[in-house]
């Protein structure tokens, strides 16, 4: 388990990465947290032929968190995100959803951005994306483009980010007024990838009715799977919403898959009763904020 | 004797050490070493048609490629047996490097050296290996049903086949018993597979010293002794010539006892060959595949019981799948047919097992060695009886124990010693009674009704073993005290992290009076002892406890004589008190054990102002004797030898009280209780902490682990990600009691606490989600996905 030979790269700038990017082609890996990126190397499973480290890039370090969101640089950690009273304030499913990555030690090393990249249909952070509706920003040298979280994650590990991009930031958009998330998921153990979760977002009219209901699914699919229920339960004040039929929708639209820890059945049963327990549990906080 | 240490929960002392990073690893020992890393089979079962070394021969770095056809006479033979039995009529073990067939996923081909552990993978990734892929067997099913084999003159994959009967006292068979008993039931059982999993994984390292032509080798073993004797016959050296020592190990439980394997004989013959120091650490990936597993059997169960829910005949079949070859013999099988009567005495026992091949990796003890299965076989029974009789699962098992008056208690099988298993002492029905207290059993109804009232759901469970530790054949202990009035302490099996250093220290200090800080303990390294048998079956502190306390005596006796003759006292009116030996009542009279050890060896040179005092002209030797009397050695040492008749046996008794959630069927253990009996407690801490591992590892075992094959042989789980070992998180505060009963065969009167806490850890736990959720529970580890689908197999009726 040691990796195969590489170039490493540890560039000082942006600029002077997004050129070592672009000369690398497909032959290139960006180094953050390392947390995926590392055990890959070391079990052989990529060979790329440059690494190139971001770690001495503090400029992409920050977290912003204003009134149209969080938005997320690239070597922001985890566990920088998971803390901030602001982005807690502004989108509230983030320190959420973080609290369910792994363990602390990883969250304090890994990035939010790298989990996003790598796009593993099981993890958190694609989901909050995908469900809130948020984009990540791929830098090229001279260039830039924001791809919406609907079309980033692409497959399985695959994102749109093309060889020579580096993905420098992430918007998360802001939890409006009424508005409320949750996210509920079964872990085989503490902190592991979910076997099932379910992300969910409720935003409520003044009269508080319901005017959207989405679910974000995780090991649903190759891809975070978003299911709008609004058809199900809009139009009725949270409390009396079908949160039960619209959890039903979920479970009716979804097919995962069955692996050596869960059977495909059992991971939809569970997408039911994670399901209804968020989209309950988001309702209540839109209704009580 | 002073016993102020012996059984106080004296601080680990090699802790500061091993958690502040200053413990040496095999991986730490050997810098500029050549590393190995090896080509390992892909293919479950296949036939090696061709090794192409072309592309990768160029490769800077690269020291040296070796195939089976390189290796010398000895070592191109299979691998030692280490284990014989009548039973095995086809035990079979592999090479070092696969000569034509490979049998399992990760069995070694081609061994690579190079500068380095990186360059020799980047070697093993360009090297070619044709394989013909043969029919693999996977499983007991496919195993049984023998329509390919492991190995082609194993007919039917049986490697072995043991009955062993014990008739009841009318003379009846188990099933004659069974046939005419008033209660009758049968059932099946199923255990999965799991493995010791140490944090460390095996390493070997080896110097060789043209000069002397010898040979040191460092390897992460349980028996470095032993490991000795098979590098020094595998590599034809004279035995002096080899010295093999056991570093800081992390963690063994039971795989590292295995030798010698491949690497442990190939890389010290590559270091001959090479003349350079050769190292290999194994990486994890190597651990799941190349190692050893163990658990995996299937048990058919005939029960015939009275109306009280005494079983008057248990007639057992097991079939136990020992992978791909037997090292380790059929120990495994033996001890779960053996100890599976418990703490019972049933009226008619009879098990058979047959023991057969699959091309996986091989199955040899881990923790609990064969004890898990046989207890989940035992206690699921018991609670079935219970259930078709409507009785209380405690009561039953009340109504079957051996009583404390009926020790020694022999239950007319023999064990994995190859002598008649026979109980020493205990008490059954106290350490239920403390149990039942202990986690709150005869209120547990009204827990559970009150939680139900809140759609909860919640059960309790149990289960009682018996573990026969500290067996034989023997194991040495050396004490020397030198003239600086320091005791060192040798002995040579080895420590994988159990506390040996302070255990061993505790009995030292305590025998011979002196301060526990003057006494440092080795283990493990032939150059310090070189009689050993290893580290395993909860054998440490019953035997090298035992001989070391025996070698103490040896030191006290002598040091008392020499004391006496300087202090003109009888040795009888004499003490050894905080390192001085004092005339009784007259503490002003003492002599420091520094000056007896000086007194000891009579010396012609003063190389310090203390040895003056030993010296010709001193004064303090007599004129008229020898400076050595004739039977009398030089020196203030002893060695002595603790070898027992038979082994102890310990117990234990657990309960769980177990949460299933109704919807998404998690298993939550919401306490732990255990109450355990071995014999005296040297250290309390250090046993609980030993339970408290052990209880870690059957949680693992019951609810998380296992070894997921496919149906061509490959693991698909091998890696921390997907083997689910649990973390801290899972593993719930586990409550202990402790009863001592001594065990009347040693000195110490202890018996063994290593493995206890596994034992019974998934008898356990089936039986509280059994309680939980009213369906049965028969094969284990249970997930929530499984639960999940035995509910809905319940429901649908």
């Amino acid at each position: 388990m040691k990796p195969p030979p590489f170039d490493y790269h540890a560039p000082r700038s942006v600029g002077e990465a997004l050129e070592i990017l672009t000369e690398a082609g497909d032959e290139g890996k960006v180094l953050a947290g390392g947390q995926s990126l590392i055990p890959m190397l070391n079990m052989r499973l990529t060979h790329p032929r440059h690494v190139v480290d971001v770690n001495g890039l503090t400029e992409l370090a920050t977290v912003e968190a204003g009134p149209g969101g969080v938005l997320v640089g690239a070597l922001a950690r985890h566990a920088q995100v998971e803390r901030s009273e602001p982005v807690a304030a502004v989108q509230p499913l983030l320190r959420r959803a973080l609290g369910l990555v792994a363990h602390p030690v990883i969250r304090n090393r890994g990035t939010v951005v790298g989990s996003l990249v790598h796009a593993d249909p099981a993890a958190e952070l694609p989901a909050v994306l995908a469900l809130l509706g948020g984009s990540v920003r791929l830098a090229r040298p001279g260039s830039t483009r924001d791809v919406a979280a609907d079309v980033f994650f692409t497959g399985p590990l695959e994102s749109a980010l093309r060889p020579g991009e580096l993905a420098v930031s992430a918007l998360f958009p802001a939890l409006g007024p009424r508005s409320g998330t949750a996210f509920h998921e079964v872990a085989r153990r503490h902190g592991d990838y979910a076997i099932s979760g379910a992300a969910a977002l409720v935003v409520l009219d003044e009269d508080l009715r319901v005017v959207t209901a989405r679910v974000a699914c995780v090991s649903a699919g190759p891809v975070p799977v978003v299911v709008d229920v609004t058809g199900v339960c809009g139009g009725d004040r949270w409390e009396a919403a079908d949160w039960r039929g619209a959890a039903a929708a979920v479970w009716d639209e979804t097919e995962p898959e069955g692996d050596i820890h869960a059977s495909a059945d059992y991971r939809r049963h569970l997408l039911g009763v994670l399901a209804e327990r968020a989209l309950t549990e988001a309702a209540q906080e839109a209704g009580n904020r | 004797m002073t016993t102020r240490l012996f059984g106080e929960p004296v601080r680990r002392r090699e802790d500061p050490r091993l958690l502040t990073g200053r413990g040496r690893y095999l991986d730490d020992i050997g810098e500029g070493a050549y590393e190995v890393a090896f080509v390992r089979s892909p293919h479950a079962h296949a036939r090696i048609r061709d090794i192409d070394v072309s592309a990768a021969i160029d490769v800077e770095g690269l020291v040296a490629i070796h195939t089976w056809e390189d290796l010398p006479a000895r070592l191109a033979e299979p691998l030692p047996l280490l284990i014989p039995h009548p039973a095995l009529t086809h035990g079979r073990t592999a090479y070092p490097l696969a000569r034509d067939v490979v049998r399992h996923v990760g069995e070694p081909v081609v061994m690579v050296v190079a500068r380095d552990r990186y360059l020799a993978e980047d070697v093993c990734g360009l090297i070619e290996v044709d394989y013909e892929p043969l029919a693999p067997v996977v499983g007991i099913e496919e195993a049984t049903r023998a329509e390919a084999l492991v190995h082609e003159d194993v007919p039917g994959n049986v490697g072995a086949h043991l009955v062993q009967e014990v008739r009841s006292a009318t003379g009846l068979g188990a099933r004659e018993a069974i046939e005419a008993a008033p209660y009758r039931l049968e059932f099946g059982l199923d255990i999965e597979r799991s493995a010791s999993m140490p944090l460390e994984g095996r390493g070997v390292h080896a110097r060789w010293d043209a000069g002397d032509r010898s040979l040191r080798v460092h390897s992460s073993t349980q028996t470095s002794t032993s490991v000795r004797m098979a590098i020094a016959a595998k590599l034809d050296l004279p035995l002096p010539q080899v010295e093999v020592v056991a570093p800081d190990v992390g963690g063994g439980f039971g795989v590292k006892i295995v030798h010698p394997w491949p690497e442990e004989v190939l890389v010290p013959w590559a270091a001959m060959l090479l003349g350079h120091e050769v190292r290999w650490t194994e990486d994890r990936r190597e651990h799941f595949v190349s190692s050893a597993h163990e658990r995996a059997q299937t048990h058919h169960v005939r029960v015939g019981f009275d109306e009280r829910g005494r079983v008057l005949g248990l007639d057992v079949t097991i079939v136990h799948d020992h992978g791909a070859y037997t090292p380790y013999g059929i120990i495994v099988p033996i001890i779960t047919s053996t100890q599976l009567p418990g703490p019972y005495k049933l009226g008619a026992y009879r098990v058979e097992f047959s023991s057969v091949y699959t091309n996986t990796v091989q199955v040899t003890p881990y923790r609990g060695a064969g004890r898990p299965q046989a207890v989940f076989c035992m206690e699921r029974t018991m609670d079935r009886v219970a259930e078709h009789l409507g009785l209380d699962r405690t009561a039953v098992r009340e109504a079957n124990f051996i009583q404390p008056e009926e020790f020694p208690y022999d239950q007319g099988l023999i064990f994995q010693d190859g002598r008649p298993l026979i109980y020493d002492s205990g008490d059954y029905p106290e350490s239920l009674r403390r149990l039942k207290d202990l986690v709150g059993w005869d209120d547990f109804p009204a827990l559970k009704e009150q939680a139900a009232k809140q759609g909860r759901r919640i059960g309790i469970g149990l289960g009682c073993y018996v573990e026969g530790t500290g067996v034989g054949p023997y194991e040495g202990g050396h004490v020397q005290v030198t003239s600086d009035g320091r005791v060192h302490v040798s002995t040579g099996l080895t420590s994988q992290g159990q506390g040996h250093e302070t255990v061993f220290a505790q009995i030292a200090a305590s025998e011979l009076g002196v301060p526990i800080e003057r006494v440092s303990v080795v283990t493990g390294d032939t150059r310090r002892f070189g009689y050993a048998v290893g580290t395993f079956a909860s054998r440490a502190a019953v035997m090298s406890g035992n001989a070391i306390a025996l070698a103490c005596g040896k030191v006290r006796e002598k040091a008392l004589r020499i004391a006496a003759d300087a202090l003109e006292a009888d040795p009888g009116d004499l003490e050894i008190v905080e390192g001085e030996v004092r005339v009784v009542g007259s503490p002003g009279t003492a002599l420091p054990l520094a000056t007896v050890a000086v007194l000891s060896n009579p010396l012609r040179y003063a190389f310090d102002e203390e040895a003056g005092r030993a010296t010709q002209f001193a004064g303090t030797s007599s004129p008229d004797r020898p400076p050595v009397a004739e039977g009398d050695e030089p020196g203030l040492e002893g060695r002595d030898y603790y070898s027992p008749i038979r082994s102890t046996f310990a117990s234990g008794m657990h309960a769980a009280i177990v949460e299933t959630d109704p919807l998404t069927a998690e298993i939550r253990i919401l306490r732990y209780a255990v109450v355990h009996d071995c014999g005296n407690l040297i250290n309390p801490m250090i046993v609980e902490g030993q339970i408290h591992g052990g209880v870690a590892q059957g949680v693992g075992g019951a609810l998380y682990e296992r070894m997921v094959y496919d149906e061509h042989g490959q693991l698909l789980n091998a890696s921390f990600m997907d083997f689910l070992m649990p973390y801290a998180t899972e593993i719930p505060r586990v409550e202990t009691a402790h009863l001592q009963t001594p065990s009347p065969l040693n000195p110490l009167g202890v018996k063994g606490a290593g493995e206890a806490g596994v034992i019974p850890v998934s008898a356990v736990i089936a039986s509280a989600v059994e309680d939980a959720e009213g369906i049965r529970i028969d094969r284990m580890p249970i997930s929530p996905s499984e639960l999940f689908d035995l509910r809905r197999a319940a429901s649908s009726g």
